[in-house]
């Protein structure tokens, strides 16, 4: 590892204030991505502060009109064994997924969720972008997007909770400097302030190698994930995996339905891991709204969500799977699994 | 200076860029094992590399060195995390266990002695963090299923005697320490 200096503040303002130092700064969690990623040198930060000393960002609260707050530092077990997200089983099973108890219990929902892509010549030192999107194109593309693929950035999000917090309708709290625009908040008296947007706007397809996968500006970070409450909606996710043990799904969806009378009324649905960022479709949504949900109406909504799909050279059969995540997903949500794993 | 004043590894690390590219030691309190221990460290350095290589306590093992194979698992605060990606100073103020606080008085733990009988070992090279992973399981679940064992051991890779013998050895020993 290149050296650094190092701080762990115990408030958000004191946090902030760190952030504002001149250098290349990053945030450390539960450091199971970022120390890695220093360890090889593809990430060379002059300061890392570390934000899991700070107590605020380490609670799961119930708001007054129902909503979860959960602290971005709390652990992944945490979040698992929480009663107040047993009404969301899409989280804990995107948890679950994470098979490993050390990750679970040392990285964090915050880190989960901004963990940095898998792409293995991002990994391999090339850059995000991977020379303009060349290296995928003309090299191994077997793990990348099949989705919003046509500019340079080939890779996929990586966080496996997001879709399912994005089909809940989760709201990021990112808190940084005045100038990156939010309402200003009394933190220590320092110039901050907060802005809150639903969780699906914190990612973004980088366009050069300047810009990262989040729109975190230099100086902000995130301090909480708030569920609304939809105890009203079933909720699943499904991973296409190709083993049991700690590793990436190839595919995954996760989906919120509300379903009454036996129809569905409304919901969200959100693919994982075909993407550069988690992937929104409405056309998967826009097939089970008024229908009942069954194998022919999930398979259905499973077609839509793909027919826009287009696979790179060595990933065609990610359209496969990813289709049967979205009917897996709806059928798990409706408490119809078919078995398989 | 102002607000760096209460980072003294802000400003012994230079982190402006300049001069000493050398990061100066922090000092950090912990707990290993139930004993006070104290140690310097660059913030470059792992948990794993504090542990051997400062304080020669070496049953936590070197494996990939980047979280996958669980070799390197200590407890902090009662959780099993890879050290190899915890920093060194984030031990400040924790409690760390490794396997060497695993025998008592010269008994070994339940779980080491049933590896032991159970020839649940070849090489050894995984087995410390096999078994402090699997002590965390059992402080938390002391009834273990076969599949409960086998998730919770997914993160912990032997590439000698296979996982078969280990699961035993674990389920033997959930049931000594059910009877104690
Ligand atoms: C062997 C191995 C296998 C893994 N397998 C999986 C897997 O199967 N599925 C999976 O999802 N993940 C996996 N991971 C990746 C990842 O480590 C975990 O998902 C974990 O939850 C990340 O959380 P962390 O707290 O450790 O993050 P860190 O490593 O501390 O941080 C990750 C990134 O997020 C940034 N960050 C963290 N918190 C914040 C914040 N609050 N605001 C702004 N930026 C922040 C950091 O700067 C860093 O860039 C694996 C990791 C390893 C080593």
């Amino acid at each position: 590892m290149k050296s650094f200096a190092y701080a762990s503040p115990t408030t958000e303002g004191e946090a902030l204030s760190l952030l504002a130092e001149p250098g290349e700064i990053e945030i450390l969690a539960g450091g199971t991505d970022l120390v890695g990623l220093m360890k090889k040198m593809i990430i060379t930060p002059d300061l890392v502060v570390n934000i899991l000393d700070i107590p605020s960002l380490k609670t799961i609260e119930q708001l007054d009109n129902g909503a979860i707050a959960i602290g971005a530092a709390v652990t992944l077990d945490e979040v698992l064994a929480h009663p107040y997200l047993d009404p969301y089983p899409a989280i804990g099973q995107a948890i679950e997924g994470i098979s490993s108890m050390q990750l679970q219990c040392q990285g964090t929902i915050g880190g989960e969720v901004l963990q940095r892509p898998q792409c293995w010549y991002f990994r391999g030192g090339r850059g995000l972008l991977a020379a303009g999107g060349s290296a995928v194109e003309d090299g191994d593309s077997r793990y990348h997007a099949i989705f919003g693929n046509d500019g340079a950035a080939k890779f996929v999000s990586a966080s496996r909770i997001a879709p399912a917090l994005i089909a809940l309708n989760a709201t990021a709290r990112v808190i940084g400097p005045v100038a990156t625009g939010g309402s200003p908040v009394g933190l220590n008296g320092e110039d901050a302030s907060e802005r809150f947007f639903p969780i699906e706007q914190l990612f973004r397809i980088p366009r050069h190698e300047g810009e990262r996968e989040s729109v975190l500006a230099r100086g902000e970070f995130l301090t909480h994930i708030i569920l609304p409450d939809r105890r009203n909606f079933a909720s699943a996710t499904y991973e296409v995996r190709q083993g049991a043990g700690p590793d990436f799904p190839l595919a995954a969806a996760a989906a919120s339905l509300r379903i009454e009378g036996g129809i569905v009324r409304e919901g969200e649905i959100v693919l994982g891991q075909v993407a550069p960022t988690p992937w929104i479709s409405r056309a998967a949504v826009a097939a089970l709204i008024g229908q009942p949900v069954n194998e022919q109406t999930a398979e259905a909504a499973g077609l839509a969500a793909v027919t826009a799909a287009r696979p790179l050279s060595h990933n065609a059969y990610k359209v496969q799977l990813a289709k049967t995540a979205v009917k897996r997903a709806i059928l798990r949500a409706a408490g119809q699994e078919t078995g398989g794993f | 200076m102002g607000r760096l004043e209460a980072y003294p590894t802000l400003l012994q690390t230079n982190h402006l860029g300049q001069a000493n590219p050398v990061a100066k030691k922090t000092h950090v309190s912990t707990t290993v094992n139930n004993e006070p221990a104290e140690f310097l460290c660059e913030p470059r350095e792992s948990l794993l590399e504090v542990l051997r290589d400062t304080l020669k306590l070496t049953g936590a093992k070197e494996g990939c060195n980047n979280g996958n194979c669980g070799a390197c698992t200590v407890l902090l605060n009662d959780v099993p995390v890879n050290s190899c990606l915890v920093l060194g100073v984030e031990a400040e103020g924790a409690s760390i266990e490794t396997v060497e606080g695993m025998a008592c008085e010269g008994h070994l733990h339940p779980l080491q002695q049933c590896f032991l009988e159970g020839a649940a070992l070849q090489c050894g090279i995984c087995t410390p963090g096999f078994l402090v992973t699997a002590k965390a399981l059992l402080d938390k679940n002391p009834t273990p299923s076969e599949h409960d064992i086998r998730f919770n051991l997914a993160n912990n890779l032997c590439r000698c005697t296979g996982y078969d013998k280990i699961v035993k050895a674990v389920q033997e020993a959930a049931k000594e320490l059910a009877a104690k």
